[in-house]
């Protein structure tokens, strides 16, 4: 599959992953204030912001980690669910199944192997066959050249290893929609390569993301949409060449040329 | 020291039978932990304020459970809780009574060391169950479990340690055990040389147990070797 052609979200119809007024406080601390947000299948949508923006509470939210106050989750074939009423334990339930997140921290069990750790969602949680699980869990971990690595421990991988784990977990679940939490910004610099370019790679296959990163050369690179997020609102959003190249707002301005400019 | 020796070997049967005895209680007292206690403090992890499935009232009430049955006097706590020890076994006195105290406390230290060494597991692994879609059992039992293995394997030694010193005054109610024979003769006969005996053995058959729980939760620890 061809990454799918930049263009405005607007001009797309029906897309796999569709937002609305979505709001989450912490006690009297407004963390997300209306949130619309929307992803076309095969598109890749970064966040981009300031720190306590909310970007990784919108990203806790979609996964089911974060009930939302008020708003709307909706997926294409799938489920719609309103958190502005009561929602069921189902509806969360269908919700979560749909996207598979990947953590800043890794999040690996520190006490099961590599293999453990990504066929233990599949297995336990999913009810598929094990030796199918495995196989799978076999390959992807293949394809981002850490085979030989099944039977170790977290601990004795680095941390770019142990992220690429995080990623192979995450595909393992078959997600429809791939959700990364500032994957990179727990690693040390010369280890970040690798990271990105297992997930521009996923990017290039098709699958459908929205990461979170600090990281605007990657976002310009891999995304198609990217949006702007300060204070708990949507500032900008757009093509990802218009947001980060010249962004029309004041704030987004500012936010890209101290991301550019640290000094 | 041939003299000990040979009263030692006239005692021999008494010494065998107290062994069994003070087997018998901490194997009872064990299992409950193990049946009980663990299930109890998985429950308080779960309903503590902050937990995976808070619930105040089930927190209060096994809290309140756990913090009477560790603050009454043992002593006490064993004659007070006589009539419902004959309504559970039939008897208060004997073994199998003496195993009834000794459980409830057994049960009650367990749930703490449970809940303490569940607190301790990185938030991470709760979040990550969550995310990959876990319910509240197969968070507990593929996730929780696994990831506390080496602390729950410690804990549980610590207990069965604690239950042998409990188990030593369990002469009381007729428990017998070791502590009842070092007391009957030691103290009572005034043949502080087996006594003194006893206590070794004891002392040693501690150092073993920790040893071995030890070497367990290491062997089951796989963050760092």
């Amino acid at each position: 599959m061809s990454p799918v052609d930049p263009a405005p979200a607007a001009t797309l119809t029906d897309p796999l992953l569709r937002v609305s007024g979505l709001k989450k406080s912490f006690g009297d601390n407004e963390v997300l204030r209306s949130i619309d947000l929307s992803v076309q299948a095969g598109q890749v949508l970064a966040l981009v912001g300031p720190s306590g923006s909310g970007k990784t509470t919108v990203l806790r939210c979609l996964n089911g980690l974060e009930q939302p106050d008020a708003g709307t989750v909706e997926f294409s074939e799938g489920p719609a669910v309103s958190f502005t009423a009561k929602t069921t334990r189902r509806e969360k339930e269908s919700l979560r199944t749909r996207s598979a997140m990947v953590f800043q921290g890794y999040n690996l069990f520190p006490h099961k192997t590599v293999l453990q750790n990504v066929t233990e969602g599949p297995i336990q949680v999913q009810k598929r066959p094990k030796a199918e699980a495995i196989a799978e869990a076999e390959r992807l971990l293949e394809r981002v050249g850490l085979a030989e690595k099944r039977d170790d421990y977290p601990h004795q991988l680095s941390g770019g290893q142990q992220q690429r784990v995080g990623i192979v977990r995450a595909l393992a679940q078959q997600p429809a929609l791939l959700l990364f939490d500032e994957p990179t910004s727990a690693l040390d610099p010369e280890l970040v390569g690798d990271v990105l370019t297992v997930i521009k790679e996923l990017a290039e296959e098709g699958w459908t993301m929205v990461l979170v990163t600090h990281e605007l050369a990657f976002a310009r690179e891999v995304a198609d949409t990217v949006v702007f997020m300060d204070g708990g609102v949507v500032v900008e959003q757009g093509p990802a060449q218009d947001v980060l190249r010249a962004p029309k707002q004041e704030r987004t301005r500012a936010f890209v040329h101290r991301l550019l400019n640290p000094f | 020291m041939n003299e000990l020796a040979q009263r030692l070997g006239e005692y021999r049967g008494e010494i065998v039978t107290s062994i069994v005895e003070t087997g018998a209680m901490l194997g009872w007292a064990l299992l409950a932990a193990v049946l009980i206690g663990l299930p109890m403090g998985t429950g308080m992890y779960l309903a503590r304020r902050g937990g995976p499935k808070e619930r105040g009232w089930l927190y209060s009430g096994l809290n309140g459970f756990v913090n009477v049955v560790r603050s009454v006097p043992f002593l006490l706590f064993v004659v007070a809780l006589i009539p419902f020890t004959r309504w559970a076994v039939g008897t208060s006195f004997g073994t199998t009574a003496a195993a009834v105290p000794l459980s409830f406390v057994a049960v009650a230290l367990y749930a703490r060391w449970v809940e303490q060494t569940l607190v301790d597991i990185p938030r991470d692994t709760v979040e990550l169950a969550d995310s990959l879609g876990a319910n509240t059992f197969q968070l507990v039992t593929r996730f929780l479990y696994p990831e506390a293995r080496s602390g729950l394997v410690l804990s549980m030694t610590t207990v069965t340690i604690s239950m042998i010193s409990y188990s030593t005054i369990m002469g009381v109610v007729g428990g017998g055990g070791v502590g009842d024979f070092a007391i009957r003769y030691g103290y009572q006969r005034y043949e502080y040389d087996i006594m003194y005996v006893t206590i070794a053995v004891i002392v040693v058959l501690v150092m073993l147990i920790q040893t071995f729980g030890t070497r367990l939760s290491m062997a089951l620890d796989h963050r760092s070797r």
